[in-house]
């Protein structure tokens, strides 16, 4: 055996003798860790006049559930909505059937308006319009909109497509903005991409990251 | 001179190794550890029980978190409930539990937001998780629920639900449960089931959240 090559007469290398300082880039497979199941697929970054924010690889069989974790997505329009759509041609086009339900819960700070309804204005019957994630956000510059949208099995070719999302954001007359949307993209193809935007103006910061969830 | 280290060099770095020890000087950043996966095929319950089938359901975590991927019944119009164990077998936990619920109906005859009276359990068995799901080929729900320290001996166990639910009249329900199983014994188990009929289809998995 040529020295260097530790194959099959070195069976055994202890700890001591293995420099932990350095740098080891495997590229075979290393078993016996924990697999987290979180797996950051992508993250869109806004650079401050985004139109939209897409999401057009990466949403396929590989995880039955995909996680979309909003950070501080600021408008460039005050009060506009924030929105979503799929799409089943990888982005070529959004606009899949959807039924949805949104409610929300509203507090100012002024501490004169509270209140909690059904929004029949955000909702969506069988409608390929995209879907509201909240009614109103704050266009201050320090307002901005957060949450977590969860996307299911979004490869079924047997089931509809279901989600769930809240997004706690700043209304535009100052105050607390919390809202619950959820539904179905009433489909039964494949779903292969996600886009974001405001229905008026530019997205002007912030972030989405996509998770997988094994 | 002796062989005291090895570089990165000596090593064939695309060989796959199989570590069996522990590996320490690394921060776990692994909060979230799936458990079990479950997947239903014409089941009458779909259970994890502490112990069994290498499901963990113990004082290793504080929190534990169900996931309800396409859960879909062989009956139309059924609910999906959840029941709790303290012994591993017998699922008759007394609990209280409440639901409230958002709908919107595919025709946009009908909205609602509201308690669901029909659907919770005072120091019953059997609460909804999820109600009125329909069987129609691509009808389902997927969702979520946390079970909170289940092996606590001092306190009940507090549970919560969200739901995303395709139901059997045509409408988007997003459902809201809660509840707690009423007693200071440790659970060690829980039972899915509908309230009529099997699941025919779908996956449950179980994480735990460090």
């Amino acid at each position: 055996m040529a020295f260097g090559e530790v194959g099959t007469a070195l069976s055994k290398i202890k700890s001591p003798a293995v420099n932990l300082a350095d740098t080891f880039a495997f590229s075979g497979t290393v078993t016996g860790f924990t697999k987290t199941p979180l797996t950051l697929l992508s993250t869109f970054t806004s650079d401050g006049s985004d139109a939209t924010a897409s999401f057009t690889s990466g949403i396929d069989s590989t995880y039955k559930e995909y996680l979309f974790v909003l950070n501080d997505i600021h408008p460039q329009t005050d009060g506009a909505v924030f929105e979503f759509q799929a799409s089943t041609n990888t982005g070529s086009s959004y606009g899949v059937t959807a039924t949805t339900t949104c409610f929300d819960v509203v507090g100012d700070e002024a501490n004169e308006n509270q209140n909690l309804g059904y929004r029949t204005g955000s909702d969506l019957a069988q409608s390929t319009n995209f879907i509201n994630l909240n009614r109103n956000s704050g266009g201050d510059n320090d307002q901005a909109s957060s949450g977590v949208i969860r996307l299911y099995n979004p490869s079924s070719t047997t089931f509809v497509k279901h989600f769930t999302s809240r997004v706690i954001g700043n209304w535009a007359a100052n105050g607390s903005f919390d809202t619950f949307t959820a539904g179905y993209f009433n489909t039964t193809s494949a779903v292969d991409a996600v886009q974001f935007k405001f229905a008026s103006g530019e997205i002007q910061g912030g972030t989405i990251s996509v998770f997988g969830v094994a | 001179m002796a062989l005291s280290k090895f570089k990165p060099a000596s090593f064939d770095l695309t060989d796959n190794y199989a570590f069996t020890g522990t590996t320490t000087g690394v921060t776990d950043t692994n909060q979230l550890v799936l458990i079990k996966t479950l997947t239903a095929s014409s089941s009458n319950t779909l259970s994890f029980v502490n112990g069994a089938s290498s499901v963990v359901l113990d004082a290793t975590y504080k929190t534990y978190l169900f996931k309800f991927i396409d859960i879909h019944p062989a009956t139309n119009n059924v609910d999906f409930v959840i029941n709790y164990t303290t012994d591993g077998t017998n699922f008759n936990v007394t609990q209280t539990s409440s639901m409230f619920a958002a709908g919107h109906s595919e025709d946009n005859s009908a909205t609602l937001l509201e308690y669901r009276a029909g659907a919770d359990v005072a120091q019953g068995t059997n609460p909804q998780v999820a109600e009125n799901l329909g069987n129609g080929n691509d009808e389902c729900f997927s969702g979520e629920l946390f079970l909170f320290n289940p092996s606590s001996t001092t306190f009940v166990k507090r549970w919560q639900g969200n739901t995303a639910t395709y139901n059997q009249a045509n409408y988007s329900l997003n459902h809201f449960s809660a509840g707690y199983a009423n007693t200071t014994s440790a659970v060690t188990g829980v039972e899915f089931k509908m309230s009529s009929g099997n699941i025919d289809l779908g996956t449950i998995k179980l994480y735990g959240i460090l």
